[in-house]
C-alpha cells in the first residue's frame, strides 16, 4: 500500500457548502449528507418520517440553493423562451411562473423546470442539469443575454399546509397572499426577498430566494417559529417520497435528458412523460420540437408513456418489471409507500397500449427478506400519477 | 314508506366503516347515531376554546391500511402521523426510552440492565413472530370450527397454516402468549423493573386484569400488532384528533350515498317472526330496512334493543356472561405551554411520543388491587401523549393539548356510584401523580376534563366504559368472540348483524370488525362486487 491515499486534501476543495450550510450542519444530527451539483446537501436531519410528516401536516424547509438558475434578459428574451418552451411564454405575465418542458428539434425532452417572469424583459429559469450551452444555442438570433446566477441566489423551499401562516409570522403576509404560481419581491430585514408560490411537494408552498449573505438570517427567522408551527428542516429522503406522491418526475430517474442520453430509447417526448398538457400547439409559429410532436401525435402518440401505479400490498415496487399476462410491458422508475395515502405507489414507463387508467398489470417486486431476496407478484393498477393533490394546495 | 337496504345503529368508527363498505357496494344505507356528533369513542371535541380534545381514544396504529385504501380516507382528510419514540419515566429521575433506532433503545435499556438491553432484541423477535401470524387474520372472518362449509374449512386451513409457519419455537410461544400472564412472560426475559413496568403497560390498557393475571400477555400483543408505514408496533396521531378518523369514514360513507342521522336514538328493534325488519326511534319514528347492523357492544345490542322473549335463553346467558369490565379513565388537559419532565431533560425528543408512568410490575399490581377493592388506583398507571408536538390543529400556536389515559378506574366504586365530587377527587389523584414527575405542572393547566368509566358509558354508550367493547382474553377471541357459535357477525335473529369491537378481532380503532361485518352482510345479500 502506498501512502498516497492519506494525503490530506485542502478543506473545501471537494464540495461547496450551500449558503445555509452553517445552519443545516448544526441541525444535521445524523450527519447524513449527499452531493447535489457540487454542493453538500442534507439527506436527513434526524428522521425522514418526521420531516415528511411536517411537510404534509404543517411545514418544512428544504435547501434548494444548488438548483441551477439562469437569468435570460433583453427585448428578445420572451420570443427566445417562447421558441424554446413548449408552453406559450408570451402569455406569462410579469410576476408569474410556469412549469414546462423544453425539447430538442426532434421533440425529445431536454429537461423540464420552472420559468419565472420577473419583469417584462427579464426571466429566470430553474433547472436540475446545466443548460447554458443549450440556452446559448437557443439565444442565437434573439436579442437576449444569458447569465448563470446559481451562486448569486440562495433558495429555500417552504412547503406544507401551514407555510402561508409561517410567512405571515415573518411579516411577509403580502408574499403569503401570492396566487398559485405567483412571484414577487418583498421587503425583508432591511433588504429584499423574492418569493415564488412554487414547489416540488404537491402541497401548498413557496420558494424563498435571497442573497447568500442574508441566507442565514432568513433561516433564523423561520426557525424561530419552528416549534409553534411544527416547522422542520427537511432532507432529500423525505422530499423523494413527497415528490412521488405529487407525481413530479425527475430527470435521470424517469427519463434521460435528450442532450445527455447515450441511447435514444431512454429519451421521451412530452406526451411520453405525461406532459402533453404543457404542449401548446395553439401558439403561433414554431417552437423547438413542434413538428416532431405533431408528427408523433398524428402517428398515434408515443410508444411508451409515463403512468402512475397503485400497487397491491406494502412492498415498494422499486425497479419492478411490469407484465400484462406473460408479456413484459414496462418498468417502474420510482416507487414508495405513501404514508399519507397509506398506499403503495409508483411511477412507471409502460407501453402505450397498456397505459390507460384502470388497466391492471402485474408487478414483479423483489425485496429483502432478512438476508435473502423475496419476490412477490402484485397487482398494479394504472392511475393518474398525481397521487396526492390536496385541495389546500391552491387555496 | 321508504325501506332501506341496511340500517347501521351507532356512528362509531366501525359503524361508519361498515356503512361505507355497504354503500360502496350499492346498498341504500342509513346510519343512526344517538348523539348529536358522530364518532363514538373516536371523536374530537372542542371543550376549551381553541383546543381540540381526542376525548376518548387518543392514538392510532391498528387502523388497517387496507381500509384507508379501499375507502380512500386520505381524500377525506385523514392523515396519521407515527410518533417515533416513547418513554417511561420514574420518580427517581430515571427514564428509559424506546426509539425507532434499535441501537438507541439498547443504549437506553443498558443504563438499567446490560443483559436486558440484549434480551430486548430477542423479546422483539418473539413478539414480531406472533404479529406476523396474527396480522393476516385480522381482516378475516373467524372460521366456525364445527362447520363443514367450504369457506369455514378454508378459514380453518388458513388458521392452521398461520400457526404452522410459526415453527416449533413460535408455536410454543404462541401458546404462552395466549395463556400466560404478562408478568410471567416478561420475567422470562428481563430483570429491570422499569423496563418490565413499561412493557407491561401495553398488557393492561383497557383490560380489567393485573399484569400477573393469566391471559394478560395477549393484550400486550394486541397493542403491538399494528404497524404504521412499515414500523411494526408504531403508534401515531390522527391530525385533528381521533375524530378525524370518524370524519373521514363518514365522508367516505356519504360519498357512496350513505345517509347519516344524528340525534336519532334507536329504542328497540322491530322483530317479526324471528326476523329484524327495522328499528323504532326514541321519538316513536319507525325506520324499516332489509337488515340492521349494530355498532353497539354485544350487551347493549341484545339487552337493550331486543326483548328477551325474542332470543334463545342460552344465547342471552352467554351475552350476559361476556366480560366487559371497565378499567380506565381519561383526562384531557389544555396546557399553557409544554410541561417540563426533568427525567427527559437529556432526551427532549422523548417528550414527543408516549410518556408512561409505570414504575414497576409491583406498581401496576398494587394499582390493580385498588380496582378490585372498588377504588381508583391511588398510584395510577398513566399513558401521556401530547399530540400538539406534531399536530398544530389541536391547540393555538405555542399551547398544547395533553391526553392522559388512566388505569385502573372501576365503573362503580366500593362506596357507591360515581358522583361529581368523586370524579374531582379522581382527577386530583391523577394531577398529583403527574406533578410528581413534572414539578409545577398544575400551574400550566388551563382546562382539565376528567372522564370516569361511568362518564364514558353514559356519553359514548360503551358498557362499563370498557374501551374494547369486551375484554381481549383468549376465552373471548376468534370464534368465541363475542359468543361461541355467533362469531361471524351474525346473531340468532335473522337480519341482525354486529359490527362493533365486541366482534373479531376486537377494539383499538382497527376498523376491522366493521369491514369484516360488511363483507359478511354482502355475502348474505349475494353481492359479490365491493365497488
Amino acid at each position: 500500500m502506498t501512502d498516497s491515499h492519506s494525503l490530506p486534501l485542502a478543506p473545501g476543495a471537494v464540495l461547496e457548502p450551500t449558503p445555509f450550510h452553517g445552519r443545516t450542519a448544526a441541525l444535521n444530527l445524523v450527519n447524513a449528507w449527499e452531493r447535489w451539483q457540487g454542493h453538500t446537501t442534507v439527506t436527513t436531519f434526524l428522521s425522514p418520517e418526521d420531516e415528511y410528516f411536517a411537510t404534509r401536516t404543517a411545514a418544512s424547509l428544504y435547501d434548494v440553493s444548488p438548483m441551477l438558475k439562469y437569468r435570460i434578459a433583453g427585448p428578445g428574451a420572451e420570443a427566445m423562451l417562447d421558441r424554446m418552451f413548449t408552453r406559450d411564454v408570451t402569455k406569462l405575465k410579469p410576476g408569474r411562473c410556469l412549469y414546462g418542458p423544453w425539447c430538442d428539434g426532434k421533440g425529445r425532452v431536454i429537461e423540464e423546470g420552472t420559468l419565472f417572469r420577473e419583469s417584462a424583459e427579464s426571466f429566470r429559469l430553474n433547472a436540475a442539469e446545466p443548460q447554458l450551452h443549450w440556452l446559448d444555442a437557443c439565444a442565437y438570433g434573439f436579442e437576449a443575454t444569458l447569465e448563470e446566477v446559481t451562486e448569486e441566489i440562495a433558495g429555500l423551499a417552504l412547503q406544507g399546509p401551514l407555510s402561508k401562516q409561517v410567512l405571515g409570522d415573518l411579516g411577509l403576509a403580502e408574499a403569503a397572499a401570492l396566487p398559485f404560481f405567483g412571484l414577487g419581491r418583498f421587503g425583508f430585514e432591511g433588504g429584499e426577498i423574492e418569493v415564488s408560490r412554487t414547489g416540488f411537494t404537491g402541497d401548498l408552498g413557496y420558494e424563498l430566494w435571497i442573497a447568500p449573505d442574508r441566507a442565514e438570517r432568513l433561516w433564523d427567522r423561520l426557525m424561530a417559529v419552528a416549534d409553534p408551527r411544527y416547522l422542520r428542516p427537511m432532507g432529500s429522503r423525505a422530499l423523494d417520497v413527497l415528490r412521488i406522491e405529487a407525481g413530479h418526475i425527475l430527470v435521470n430517474v424517469e427519463y434521460v435528458g435528450a442532450n445527455h442520453a447515450l441511447r435514444d430509447s431512454q429519451t421521451r417526448t412530452p406526451d411520453g412523460l405525461g406532459l402533453g398538457w404543457a404542449v401548446d400547439l395553439r401558439k403561433p409559429g414554431y417552437f423547438n420540437g413542434r413538428r416532431a410532436i405533431e408528427a408523433e401525435r398524428a402517428a398515434g402518440g408515443p410508444k411508451r408513456r409515463l403512468v402512475g401505479l397503485d400497487v397491491e400490498g406494502r412492498k415498494p415496487a422499486h425497479g419492478a418489471w411490469l407484465y400484462a399476462g406473460r408479456r413484459e410491458v414496462g418498468q417502474v422508475t420510482s416507487a414508495c409507500w405513501s404514508p399519507v395515502l397509506k398506499r403503495n405507489i409508483a411511477l412507471a414507463t409502460v407501453e402505450a397500449a397498456y397505459a390507460e387508467p384502470g388497466r391492471v398489470l402485474n408487478a414483479e417486486i423483489y425485496y429483502v427478506k432478512e438476508v435473502t431476496q423475496g419476490r412477490v407478484d402484485a397487482r398494479a393498477t394504472v392511475v393518474e400519477p398525481r397521487f396526492y393533490q390536496p385541495a389546500h394546495r391552491r387555496g | 314508506m321508504k325501506r332501506y337496504d341496511a340500517i347501521v345503529i351507532g356512528a362509531g368508527h366501525n359503524g361508519l366503516t361498515a356503512a361505507a363498505y355497504l354503500a360502496r357496494a350499492g346498498l341504500d344505507v342509513v346510519v343512526l347515531e344517538r348523539r348529536e356528533a358522530i364518532g363514538g369513542a373516536a371523536i374530537s371535541e372542542e371543550r376549551h376554546p381553541g383546543f381540540l380534545y381526542s376525548s376518548c381514544s387518543y392514538v392510532c396504529s391498528l387502523l388497517r391500511a387496507e381500509i384507508m385504501r379501499d375507502l380512500d380516507l386520505s381524500k377525506h382528510g385523514l392523515r396519521i402521523i407515527p410518533y417515533e419514540n416513547s418513554t417511561v419515566i420514574a420518580r427517581n429521575g430515571e427514564s428509559l426510552g424506546f426509539f425507532h433506532d434499535p441501537a438507541k433503545t439498547r443504549q437506553s435499556i443498558a443504563r438499567h440492565s446490560r443483559r436486558d438491553a440484549d434480551a430486548y432484541a430477542e423479546f422483539n423477535r418473539d413478539l414480531y413472530r406472533q404479529c406476523r401470524m396474527i396480522r393476516p387474520l385480522l381482516l378475516e372472518t373467524p372460521p366456525d370450527p364445527t362447520s363443514f362449509r367450504l369457506r369455514d374449512i378454508k378459514g380453518l386451513r388458513k388458521l392452521q397454516k398461520a400457526f404452522a409457519q410459526l415453527g416449533e419455537d413460535g408455536l410454543a410461544q404462541a401458546m404462552q402468549f395466549w395463556t400466560m400472564s404478562c408478568g410471567d412472560f416478561l420475567d422470562r426475559y428481563f430483570e429491570s423493573e422499569l423496563l418490565k413496568g413499561s412493557l407491561a403497560g401495553n398488557s393492561i390498557i383497557g383490560t380489567a386484569l393485573g399484569p400477573y393475571s393469566p391471559g394478560s400477555a395477549y393484550v400486550l400483543l394486541h397493542h403491538v400488532m399494528g404497524d404504521l408505514d412499515g414500523h411494526v408496533g408504531a403508534w401515531g396521531f390522527a391530525v385533528g384528533g381521533m375524530g378525524a378518523v370518524s370524519d373521514a369514514l363518514a365522508g367516505a360513507a356519504r360519498e357512496h350515498g350513505a345517509e347519516i342521522r344524528t340525534g336519532a336514538e334507536v329504542e328497540q328493534l322491530i322483530v317479526r317472526g324471528g326476523r329484524v325488519e327495522g328499528v323504532a326511534l326514541a321519538g316513536g319514528e319507525e325506520i324499516h330496512a332489509a337488515r340492521v347492523v349494530s355498532n353497539l357492544d354485544v350487551k347493549r345490542t341484545y339487552n337493550r334493543l331486543v326483548a328477551p322473549s325474542d332470543l334463545p335463553g342460552d344465547f342471552l346467558e352467554a351475552v350476559n356472561n361476556f366480560k366487559i369490565r371497565g378499567s380506565s379513565g381519561k383526562l384531557n388537559i389544555a396546557l399553557d405551554r409544554l410541561p417540563e419532565f426533568p427525567a427527559l431533560a437529556s432526551e427532549p425528543l422523548l417528550q414527543r411520543g408516549g410518556i408512561l408512568i409505570s414504575e414497576s410490575m409491583e406498581y401496576l399490581e398494587r394499582g390493580y388491587d385498588d380496582w378490585k377493592n372498588g377504588l381508583w388506583s391511588r398510584e395510577p398507571f398513566l399513558d401521556i401523549t401530547i399530540p400538539t408536538h406534531y399536530d398544530p390543529t389541536m391547540a393555538p400556536p405555542g399551547k398544547h393539548y395533553m391526553s392522559v389515559f388512566v388505569q385502573y378506574v372501576p365503573p362503580t366504586l366500593a362506596d357507591g356510584p360515581w358522583t361529581p365530587e368523586k370524579r374531582d377527587a379522581f382527577g386530583k389523584t391523577v394531577l398529583d401523580t403527574i406533578e410528581l414527575y413534572s414539578p409545577g405542572f398544575r400551574d400550566i393547566v388551563l382546562d382539565c376534563w376528567v372522564r370516569t368509566p361511568a362518564d364514558i358509558e353514559n356519553e359514548v354508550g360503551l358498557t362499563e366504559g370498557n374501551i374494547f367493547q369486551g375484554e381481549l382474553t383468549l376465552d373471548q377471541l376468534l370464534f368465541n368472540r363475542p359468543v361461541p357459535g355467533y362469531a361471524q357477525y351474525r346473531g340468532p335473529l335473522a337480519g341482525l348483524y354486529m359490527c362493533g369491537s365486541s366482534t373479531h378481532p376486537g377494539g383499538g380503532v382497527m376498523g376491522a370488525p366493521g369491514a369484516n361485518a360488511a363483507r359478511e352482510i354482502l355475502h348474505d345479500a349475494k353481492i359479490r362486487r365491493a365497488a
